[in-house]
């Protein structure tokens, strides 16, 4: 199987230990573990928003350390554990992250496309003030969507949501997945939600990468 | 009109009854700082009294070298400053931007308001090159110990957002364009505001020195406006290089963010 992602001897402080991990490409990856277990360390890194102290780490088969970070970036897009909204309308927040990608600036029809695939229902002019914190964590996964990335991390996105809007979100990540033939790579709290859509699951467990199961 | 009188020695002495008139009222009121007040009087006594002899010694002996020196000494002197003002603790690759920019935005400011607006000769000329760099350098130097503060406070504050951007892509400086803007302008407003006030609010002090040395109030506000417009261009000269440069000494060679807490 083609891997997106190869980690050979990774080793980030004392806080994260991978002697080997492939991460499938076009596959839907959960990497679960308890809290502090370092997931969030795993995904900075795949991101290069941190650098292992020790080892490597291929995207397709290329070292990311010969690679130019903003470039891998804009490939490999993170949703982070607290992502942050720009203060300004909904509409200036798909603009500002699609400048900050180069990109050209999507119609509103299109962004209104994304909204509701994070089932937020508002206008494009509304102010980010007036969301709560759900909320704007979905307008920060509809951001990520609206950036055509290759692979998605997403760290937790759907933390501050209720069970409900959790399943539903969760559900159409996979399916714009799927439909787009991208690369999912999320951490999950939640393991239900690794069972019923992980294709690949990576647990963690105290720093050390224990088990990778796949479907 | 007259030449400015010179002071006594008595008639100087009795403007330090201002002084004891503090030390009464701290006393009274139980204010423990009878020290600070004793301790700043008598360091801008003898500060003044040793610069003033200085001066004197170099306008008689104008000397190119002797011209430089006091500039890289004011430099030098201005560039610690801005570390010491700084809260916080500053990285070496700051540091190293701070003297720079400071360095390479003033005497760029200098050289052209002294040769070119001035046209002072010879190029050296104490009696203008001194008073008019020390201006500038001082000025450029408050301004970047904003600029410092701002964009050190503002990457610290700001640094889920710096990431975020990072995130989806953005280059350092795109990720950074809000955080470096704020302290430019906050750099350049407190030049920009007493520019307004100026000669109506309050006299600025070069000019009173002129006046009170006899020099007519209008050749007095002819030095006045040019040096305020010197100072407004390296003030905006320094803190721009600085910033430009600045949030550079925050990313490292893969464009990560590194704020040291």
């Amino acid at each position: 199987m083609e891997s997106v992602f190869q980690l050979k001897e990774i080793q980030y402080k004392d806080i994260l230990q991978v002697e080997r991990m492939d991460i499938p490409l076009h596959k839907i990856t959960c990497i679960i573990g308890e809290s502090g277990s370092g997931k969030s360390t795993l995904l900075k890194m795949l991101n290069n928003l941190i650098s292992p102290s020790k080892g490597e780490i291929f995207f397709k088969d290329e070292s990311i350390q010969n690679m130019d970070s903003v470039e891998l970036r804009r490939k490999v897009i993170m949703l982070g554990q607290n992502p942050v909204v720009f203060p300004s309308t909904i509409r200036d927040n798909f603009h500002i992250a699609l400048g900050f990608s180069e990109k050209e600036l999507l119609p509103d029809q299109k962004l209104e496309e994304y909204l509701r695939m994070v089932h937020l229902n508002k206008s494009l002019d509304q102010t980010v003030e007036t969301l709560s914190g759900g909320e704007k964590q979905r307008l920060a996964l509809a951001r990520v969507f609206a950036l055509d990335p290759e692979v998605l991390l997403l760290d937790e996105p759907s933390s501050a949501l209720d069970e409900e809007t959790e399943t539903l979100i969760i559900e159409e990540t996979v399916n714009y997945t799927k439909k787009y033939n991208k690369t999912l790579i999320m951490v999950t709290h939640a393991k239900l939600i690794a069972e019923n859509y992980g294709e690949n699951i990576v647990r963690i467990s105290k720093g050390r990468y224990v088990m990778k199961e796949e479907k | 009109m007259s030449g400015i009188v010179d002071l006594g020695i008595w008639q100087l002495l009795s403007a330090y009854i201002f002084v004891i008139f503090l030390l009464v009222i701290v006393r009274i009121k139980g204010i423990s700082r009878e020290k600070e007040i004793l301790i700043s009087s008598i360091r801008m006594t003898l500060q003044l009294i040793f610069v003033g002899y200085i001066l004197a010694y170099l306008f008689e002996n104008d000397h190119p070298g002797y011209t430089l020196l006091v500039i890289g000494v004011m430099e030098t002197f201005a560039i610690f400053n801005i570390y010491k003002r700084v809260k916080g603790k500053l990285s070496m690759g700051l540091k190293k931007v701070i003297a720079l920019s400071m360095a390479s935005g003033t005497l760029l400011s200098i050289a052209y308001f002294l040769f070119v607006v001035i046209q002072i000769s010879p190029w050296y000329k104490t009696q203008y090159f001194v008073p008019l760099a020390g201006m500038i350098i001082g000025n450029s130097m408050t301004g970047i110990a904003l600029g410092v503060d701002r964009l050190v406070d503002g990457m610290r504050a700001k640094k889920d957002m710096v990431e975020t951007a990072l995130m989806l892509g953005a280059t350092p400086k795109a990720a950074s364009k809000t955080i470096v803007d704020h302290a430019f302008d906050s750099a350049i407003m407190p030049t920009i505001n007493s520019m307004v006030g100026m000669g109506i609010v309050f006299l600025p002090g070069m000019m009173t020195g002129q006046i009170l040395s006899g020099t007519s109030p209008l050749t007095a506000i002819e030095y006045q406006i040019a040096i305020m417009l010197g100072i407004l261009g390296s003030v905006s000269l320094t803190v721009f290089l600085f910033v430009q440069m600045g949030y550079q000494s925050f990313f490292n060679k893969e464009k990560q963010l590194v704020v040291n807490e």
